[in-house]
């Protein structure tokens, strides 16, 4: 017993053990087990269970930028999108002459406004390979750009977290019109398959919720490797004392582009798992409040901690499911009290709340600790 | 040839040119404020390996002196050269600091949320690239640099501690001893006694007499006792250029300062 | 079109030839009354336009009357009568000449005066005519405005006879213009050449079309004349494109003035104290809602509704803003992206609350009578109302603030405390209390802007959102902690915006300033009017 709790020493080997755990479960109870059995998981709940370890990548890479290097974003929601436009426009090419009117080369939105040919920007988008690269890229360059203009000139602070959200919200408005070549309003959906394996399918949901899974923990691993590298503390530095940095001798503008666009393509990457999982991508997931619903994800499960990043977006989202379920409207109360609530109170959020309680609890019980010793 | 050598910026290749003997040339330069001169075609010479004193009141101008050799205030005129070769206006904070010009800041800043020894391995004389960051692990050499750097200012103990638990005496040492990591060939430091015990200013002194030789110390202090026990040269800097310069008993002669200066703190 | 420009031809062809044979013509109304039961669609019009002759009150109501079908006669005695068809299906029976309800006749008893739509519109021109001698000026302006149309409605007699009686100079004006085209449209260079001089730079739009008619029009106008013509038509339109500039630029000082009143509450809360509030929209919000209720509460004082919900915007808000500043704020100094999240989490609240309150539909506010109608400058410039005193209101309230801040002693401990809280406190400046009334001051100009913004948008919930970016952008842009920037740039980005948006669409626009402000934050993260000195560092 007490061999196999070290295994669950460091939040590395907490995480991977923990994340193995649950997707060994559900791949099984759901593979397995038959549908009225008490331990069943059912197609919705794996779907549900994948778009949460989406949000919970989409945290993490919030958690970076913000919890290590000090820059709140509150445009992330945009880099999301586009990973999940990058990949809804490959789906989008995947339903061929199967959609509503039939048009083998031309997506139904684009036959409905007359248009003729695909938009330039659409080339190359029926690849599967084209779509990977194009889910690092777009979401990647935005912000390499974006970075290199902001950090270069040394905005920083509220100033850059509203120009993230001007970022974005500007995104919004230009995805909104049906000229963007982006299907407009209605966005991509209806998407059919895959890579050939159809999306209804529970098999292909299930491989979408195992995929999700081991691209959460990779990129936990490499952001783990990342802060804990001489990097991570440079990035600290900059974060407490951006110019002290610089008169040590490091480039603090590089440093914080890097981390950014890094960030954005873990982001890309989320929005791009999350898309054939839900099934649809619009330009309501530019929507500055989106951004800022993850930034409350790693608030309250804690910033500057990566698995609380994690936890914090997994009980977020699970509340938020609870919540608008049985009262709709209570939700943005919770959620506004939220924020409120744990900028005041909980500055570390929830993961920071564990050391003490767990000092609370060896005040009040010091001898069970020692019995059990 | 020389000039062009600096403009191509490739820092850690850059070694300043002492071959004059000075390492620090500073000439013509003036800074204004919204037409406040704080520098006011100020020339000064640093020698190599030597130990400067600068005093002068307050709003005299040497702490904008240090912002613009470390490339935090731009000059509106004027040259400064780290060496013969090396034109310091083309470089910002980070390649300045890279090419060997290391800063303690009137106000002791350390990096809180770091360890002492993450403090001191930050500043550690080495290739400051992303890349190399990445990757980086402390040889053997590095580490016992640290060690020592431990031992000099005092903080062995508290190496695991976070910096920013440190008492304000202890910041200040932390942050000399960064700029020991560093390694720089000049070190600019502003008012390193403010705050401190009669031992430690001592010790203090101490340490800076010692640097001296293998680097250049440029100190600020409004200390007199202490910038007498260890200055061997001292400029007096009164509205933004240099009034005097020369031995403490020279300065302590000449009538313009006598007039200006200690003739004010007389009366 | 061409079947109707027939049509009124052939009138006055019929009019011109009876014209010196005075065949119908009439004594009195009376008399005129008679032939009207005789006449038939062809002597009809004849008929008509010698009724228009007479100089009498009750041709014209006859005229509203017949172009409406409601002109009857009796079979018997040939009497004229109105019949007007009531809402509750019975029919009121006027006297034509005495203007005296009849009880008396039924309706079966009266036959129509038929009419056709030719005849219609001729006596619409008719009309036209009579309300050019109409005793209200307004009516007469109107009148000859619509003349320039078709200025073969009138004769040359006839505009003369008036042109001397006219006293109105507008009125006078337009018949000029009327003469002038008349001019122009004879075989004459020479008077064409001067009917030209006169149309030179008038903005009627009218006289463009006939204008740009004659232009294409090689036959009639000599190529003399057709030089002339090309350039009064350049120069009418340079007037033109002026005005359509200085509409640009109304519409941008307009939409300006909304961004200035948006964004000086932020300029105080964020420019002065250096608090980030998010909630700033919502405190606008509030102030519209406020404005709601008021006109809720007393449905009969509409006209001053708006007078009474500045004041009370201003409280409520402010009151909200005190309580924001107290209970959260001030417990997060110095840790401004933390203050951007709590402030955030009250803005979802507040727009809760008011879906839970009042519904998350919009809510209609009504404006005051005097809010509406417009200037009209000229033809093609007006201003509307509304705008107006906007923009008279915001600059009212900027200079207000101004001089507060400037001269007050609460403006000298808010600035005093902004600089240095610890000094401030020294000096026995109570620092709490300066901050909750500064962010109460900032969040009740928001309040104000919010009764402004109900005027123009819908009020819902989402009011507020839409507008805390721009004033976000408003007050960096013009640079933090400077009113004057705010102004500046409040009004820059309004004009802005106006301009691109004809080249772009509205939504391109907006995407264009935002992109150049992020663009330009980078050049200048100082805004437009950066603080200078090292308390900024
Ligand atoms: N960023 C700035 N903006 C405006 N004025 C400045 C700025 N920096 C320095 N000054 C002015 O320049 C003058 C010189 O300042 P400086 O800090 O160099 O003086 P100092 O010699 O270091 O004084 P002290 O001994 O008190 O540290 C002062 O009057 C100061 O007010
Ligand atoms: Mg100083």
């Amino acid at each position: 017993m007490k061999n196999f709790m070290a295994l669950f020493a460091t939040p590395v080997q907490r995480v991977t053990g923990i994340l193995a755990i649950v997707t060994l479960y559900v791949t099984l109870a759901n593979g397995l087990l038959p549908p009225d059995s008490f331990l069943y998981v059912s197609d919705y709940s794996v779907t549900l269970l994948g778009k949460y370890l989406c949000y919970a990548l989409l945290a993490l890479s919030v958690d970076l930028v913000w919890g290590y290097c000090g820059i709140l974003s509150l445009g992330h929601g945009a880099f999301f999108a586009l990973g999940g436009y990058a990949m809804g426009m490959y789906l989008m090419r995947q339903i061929g002459d199967r959609g509503v009117y039939g048009n083998a080369d031309l997506p139904d939105f684009m036959v409905f406004l007359n248009w003729d040919v695909l938009p330039w920007f659409w080339a190359g988008s029926d690849s599967f390979i084209w779509m990977v690269v194009m889910v690092v890229l777009a979401p990647g360059l935005l912000a390499y750009i974006f970075g290199v203009m902001a950090f270069r000139s040394r905005v920083s602070g509220v100033y850059l977290s509203i120009m993230t959200q001007a970022m974005t919200y500007a995104l919004l408005l230009a995805f909104f019109r049906n000229e963007m070549g982006f299907g407009g309003n209605n966005g991509l959906t209806d998407f059919k398959d895959i890579l050939g394996y159809s999306l209804q399918s529970g098999s292909t949901r299930l491989s979408l919720f195992i995929i999700t899974a081991v691209v959460l923990w990779l990129a936990f691993f490499i952001c783990n490797r990342i802060v804990n590298s001489k990097a991570g503390k440079i990035v600290m530095a900059i974060r407490d004392a951006e110019n002290r940095s610089r008169f040590v001798g490091y480039n603090t503008a590089s440093y914080k582009v890097a981390l950014f666009t890094f960030s954005a393509v873990l982001a890309g990457i989320a929005g791009a798992l999350y898309v054939p999982q839900v099934g649809i991508i619009n330009p309501g997931e530019f929507s500055p409040i989106n951004s800022i619903e993850m930034v409350i994800w790693v608030a309250i499960g804690g910033r500057g901690t990566l698995y609380g990043a994690i936890v914090g977006a997994l009980v977020v989202s699970y509340a938020k499911t609870r919540f608008t379920a049985i009262m709709p409207e209570a939700w943005l109360f919770a959620l506004g009290g939220l924020f409120v609530l744990v900028t005041l109170l909980l500055p570390k959020g929830l993961v920071g709340l564990w050391p003490t309680l767990k000092a609370k609890a060896q005040q009040l019980w010091p001898k069970t600790k020692e019995q059990a010793l | 040839m020389k000039q062009q050598a600096s403009v191509m910026g490739a820092t850690e290749n850059l070694v300043p040119d002492t071959r004059h003997g000075v390492i620090l040339y500073m000439e013509n330069v003036s800074v204004s404020f919204d037409g406040f001169k704080a520098l006011n075609d100020l020339n000064l010479y640093i020698n190599d390996g030597e130990l400067r004193c600068l005093i002068g009141a307050n709003g005299a101008g040497k702490t904008t002196l240090m912002d613009v050799i470390t490339g935090k205030t731009r000059p509106d005129q004027g040259k400064v050269n780290f060496g013969q070769q090396i034109d310091l206006l083309k470089l910002n904070e980070a390649e300045i600091a890279q090419a060997g010009i290391g800063r303690k800041f009137q106000k002791p800043t350390v990096f809180e949320a770091l360890s002492v020894y993450e403090n001191l391995y930050l500043s550690l004389k080495m290739d400051k690239g992303i890349w190399c960051s990445l990757w980086h692990k402390l040889n053997g050499e590095q580490k016992d640099d640290i060690e020592r750097i431990l031992a000099t200012i005092g903080l062995t103990e508290q190496r695991h501690g976070l910096a920013g638990n440190l008492s304000h005496g202890q910041k200040q040492w932390l942050e000399i001893g960064m700029l020991l990591a560093a390694k720089p060939r000049v070190l600019l430091v502003d008012e390193p006694v403010a705050g401190m015990t009669l031992q430690e200013t001592e010790r203090t002194a101490e340490l800076l007499t010692s640097l001296a030789g293998e680097h250049s110390v440029v100190v600020v202090e409004h200390d007199m006792s202490f910038v007498r026990s260890i200055a061997r040269t001292v400029t007096v800097l009164h509205q933004g250029s240099v009034l005097a310069e020369g031995t403490m008993a020279q300065i302590q002669s000449h009538p313009d300062v006598k007039r200006v200066y200690l003739g004010e703190e007389s009366t | 079109m061409i079947l109707f420009a027939r049509l009124i031809f052939l009138m006055l062809f019929i009019v011109a030839l009876s014209w010196p044979l005075k065949a119908a013509e009439f004594e009195n109304f009376e008399t005129a009354l008679t032939a009207l039961p005789e006449a038939n669609f062809k002597s009809l019009p004849e008929l008509l336009e010698a009724i228009a002759e007479l100089d009498d009150q009750r041709v014209s109501s006859l005229f509203t009357h017949l172009s409406k079908g409601e002109v009857y006669f009796q079979k018997s005695d040939k009497q004229v009568f109105y019949v007007v068809d009531q809402a509750d299906g019975t029919a009121n029976i006027v006297d034509v000449i005495s203007g005296e309800v009849v009880q008396d006749i039924n309706k079966n008893q009266l036959s129509k005066v038929k009419t056709t739509n030719s005849i219609r519109s001729g006596i619409a021109q008719l009309q036209a005519q009579l309300n050019l001698n109409h005793q209200d000026s307004a009516i007469r302006l109107n009148a000859a405005r619509e003349m320039l149309a078709d200025v073969t409605r009138i004769s040359d007699k006839r505009l003369a006879d008036r042109q001397t009686k006219e006293e109105n100079s507008a009125v006078a004006d337009i018949l000029i213009l009327i003469a002038a085209l008349k001019e122009l449209s004879k075989e004459d260079s020479a008077a064409q050449l001067a009917a030209l001089e006169s149309l030179d730079s008038s903005l009627e739009p009218d006289v463009r079309q006939v204008l740009v008619a004659a232009s294409q029009d090689k036959e009639r106008y000599s190529p003399e004349v057709q030089i002339k013509i090309k350039a009064t038509l350049a120069s009418i339109e340079n007037q033109r494109n002026l005005y359509s500039y200085a509409e640009n630029i109304f519409f941008g000082l307009s939409l300006g003035s909304v961004l200035l009143l948006a964004a000086i509450g932020l300029a105080i809360t964020f420019g002065v104290m250096g608090v980030i509030n998010m909630a700033h929209g919502e405190m606008m919000m509030l102030g519209a809602y406020t404005t709601y209720v008021i006109q809720q509460c007393f449905p009969n004082l509409i006209e001053y509704s708006l007078l009474i919900a500045i004041p009370a915007a201003f409280l409520v808000s402010g009151l909200v803003g005190v309580l924001i500043e107290r209970s959260v704020i001030q417990f997060l100094k110095g840790r401004p992206l933390e203050t951007l999240l709590a402030t955030f989490g009250i803005s979802l609240i507040l727009q809760q609350l008011v879906r839970t309150v009042f519904s998350p539909l919009n809510r209609q506010v009504i404006a005051p009578e005097w809010m509406s109608g417009s200037w009209q400058i000229n033809p093609v410039f007006s201003v509307t109302f509304n705008r107006l005193y906007i923009i008279i209101f915001s600059l009212i309230v900027f200079f207000m603030l101004l001089i507060f801040l400037k001269k007050s002693a609460l403006g000298l401990h808010v600035r005093a405390v902004a600089q240095n809280r610890d000094m401030a406190r020294a000096l026995s400046i109570r620092s709490n209390w300066v901050d909750a009334a500064t962010f109460g001051l900032g969040s009740g100009i928001a309040g104000i802007a919010g009764v402004v913004l109900s005027q123009l948008t819908n009020v819902g919930p989402n009011l507020g959102q839409a507008y805390i970016i721009d004033s976000f952008l408003v007050v960096v842009f013009g640079g933090v902690g400077n009113l004057w920037g705010t102004l500046v740039s409040a009004m820059t980005l309004g004009v802005l915006n106006k301009f691109l948006e004809p080249i772009t669409g509205p939504v391109m626009a907006t995407i264009i300033v935002l992109v150049g402000l992020v663009f330009f934050i980078q050049k200048r993260p100082m805004g437009l009017f950066p603080q200078k000195g090292r308390a900024v560092e």
